[in-house]
């Protein structure tokens, strides 16, 4: 076990009646590192992540938060949620909320944030993105692009050690792709702790420390961007590429 | 002859309205009628969104296990026996010992009632609700019970909000039996009047007239309460 490790993941399994989702995948994210996560369709990767914070119960592995096992009953799950941020493909914004209230929702709740502290964090975290006028809006006002940006500053206002982002730029017009990943660039410079399943391949050179390619529920090649996308190893990684690029 | 239609109409009239200030029966009821249904509407909607929330957390994480069978008894019960029944049972077996306020019975007897309904319709209304809201929820840190009655809570009472005021009519109507344990509501001002007067035709017809009349309001209102949802629904999700 590496000390460094925010987040691993140890040979977990997760089978969906007879589907092998992810079979046996053992990973780890060390801090301040963004692990980029490629694929075809059906191979497991948003099952893997979604592992990590628990959406999915493994059913068997072990994934260990900061060392402390949270598959585990006897642990409270939401508390570790807490620390770990999640970005959806489909945003998931609470429609009913305004954008900040969205943002302060969970600080305030959760963490006991005082409504004035929990505001000037989420308009920092806006300004940040360049949505500080768009506080006060609805989420069915804002574009797709500005919906994935709230979306990841919402998840930022809990201070979370660790962002997992899953396909966060696929539901999005071709021209909003690149404001989204702006942000994501601008964490992983920041130093964030952050886990991507992506088909954005300019991101994953640009930005990820580590590249995992999943099929059929494994790992089958790990590398750093440059060697993976350069030097593909495996024929299923060479298919996957030609397909992709 | 039509002239002679109209002297009936008005002595009619005079008859079982005016003379006796009868009509105090009709509005007194009336008032009776609106009390019963809004609080018993009230409490059906509390009752039936608590038993929506202890059936779906069974249904999507096994909780609540013996919370789930009470719920699920409740509603065979209630669902599977007639109003009129319950109603009398309430007042007569379960208050049968103590003098009690027939109108606070009815409340009660028809939000138990209307519960059961509601929990179906909530129970729809939470499932409607899409996944990735649970799952952003639970993400953030929320438990159950938070992100139900922040998240999940709001969004399925707007998606049901035309079917609870369906029910709501629906309620309206069934109170017309509070007469079986003698309370005064409009159905049963109507059929004083005509008890006394031995003149059906007036009073029972007004009687169904305000009915008619309630419920043409109220699905009215439904109506454009459903465009205004629909309206900013296609905002909402888009
Ligand atoms: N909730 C579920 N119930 C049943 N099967 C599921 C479920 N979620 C995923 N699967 C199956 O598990 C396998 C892996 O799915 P997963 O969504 O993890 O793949 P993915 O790599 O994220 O694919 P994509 O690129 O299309 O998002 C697929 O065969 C999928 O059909
Ligand atoms: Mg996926």
């Amino acid at each position: 076990m590496n000390g460094d490790f925010i987040i691993e993941a140890i040979n977990v399994t997760k089978r969906f009646g007879k589907i092998k989702a992810v079979d046996g995948v053992s990973a780890g994210i060390a801090k301040g590192e963004t692990l980029v996560i490629v694929g075809p369709s059906g191979s497991g990767k948003s099952t893997f992540l979604r592992c990590l914070n628990m959406l999915e119960t493994p059913e068997s592995g072990t994934v260990l938060f900061n060392g402390v096992d949270i598959t585990s009953k006897k642990i409270d799950i939401n508390l570790y949620r807490q620390k770990i941020g999640m970005v959806f493909q489909h945003f998931n914004l609470f429609p009913h909320m305004t954008v900040l209230k969205n943002m302060t929702a969970a600080p305030m709740k959760l963490q006991k944030k005082k409504e004035s502290d929990a505001v000037e964090k989420a308009m920092a975290l806006l300004s940040r993105v360049g949505l500080a006028d768009r506080a006060l809006a609805y989420p069915y006002q804002l574009s797709g692009g500005q919906k994935q940006r709230v979306a990841i500053v919402r998840a930022l206002c809990m201070e979370p050690e660790v962002m997992l982002f899953d396909e966060p730029t696929s539901a999005l017009d071709p021209e909003m792709v690149g404001e989204a990943l702006d942000v994501m660039k601008d964490l992983a410079r920041g130093g964030m702790t952050m886990a991507v399943v992506t088909h954005e391949m300019n991101f994953a050179r640009e930005a990820a420390s580590r590249v995992i390619f999943m099929d059929e529920g494994k790992i089958v090649e790990e590398n750093s961007p440059d060697n993976l996308f350069a030097a593909p190893a495996s024929p299923r990684l060479k298919s996957f590429l030609a397909k992709i690029l | 002859m039509l002239n002679g239609f109209f002297e009936t109409l008005t002595e009619q009239f005079i008859l079982n309205f005016i003379d006796g200030g009868r009509w105090k029966f009709i509005a007194n009821g009336l008032v009776v009628t609106l009390k019963v249904t809004l609080f018993a509407a009230a409490l059906g909607i509390a009752i039936g969104f608590i038993v929506a929330f202890v059936r779906t957390t069974h249904d999507k994480t096994g909780g609540f296990k013996i919370m789930n069978v009470i719920c699920k008894a409740y509603l065979t019960v209630i669902r599977g026996t007639p109003v009129v029944m319950q109603i009398l049972i309430i007042y007569f077996v379960i208050f049968g010992s103590v003098n009690i306020d027939k109108t606070f019975v009815a409340i009660i007897a028809f939000g138990i009632n209307s519960g059961s309904y509601v929990a179906e319709i909530a129970r729809s209304g939470i499932m409607s609700v899409d996944n990735g809201q649970f799952e952003a929820g639970r993400s953030l840190g929320f438990n159950y019970v938070q992100m139900m009655w922040r998240i999940i809570a709001p969004q399925a009472f707007k998606n049901v909000l035309p079917a609870l005021c369906n029910e709501f009519i629906t309620l309206l109507k069934e109170t017309s039996v509070c007469g079986y344990i003698a309370l005064q509501d409009l159905a049963k001002g109507g059929d004083i009047i005509r008890s006394v007067t031995y003149s059906p035709f007036m009073p029972l017809i007004s009687v169904a007239l305000i009915y008619l009349a309630l419920v043409t309001l109220f699905t009215f209102l439904t109506g454009k309460l459903e465009r205004r949802l629909r309206d900013s629904e296609r905002r909402f999700y888009n």
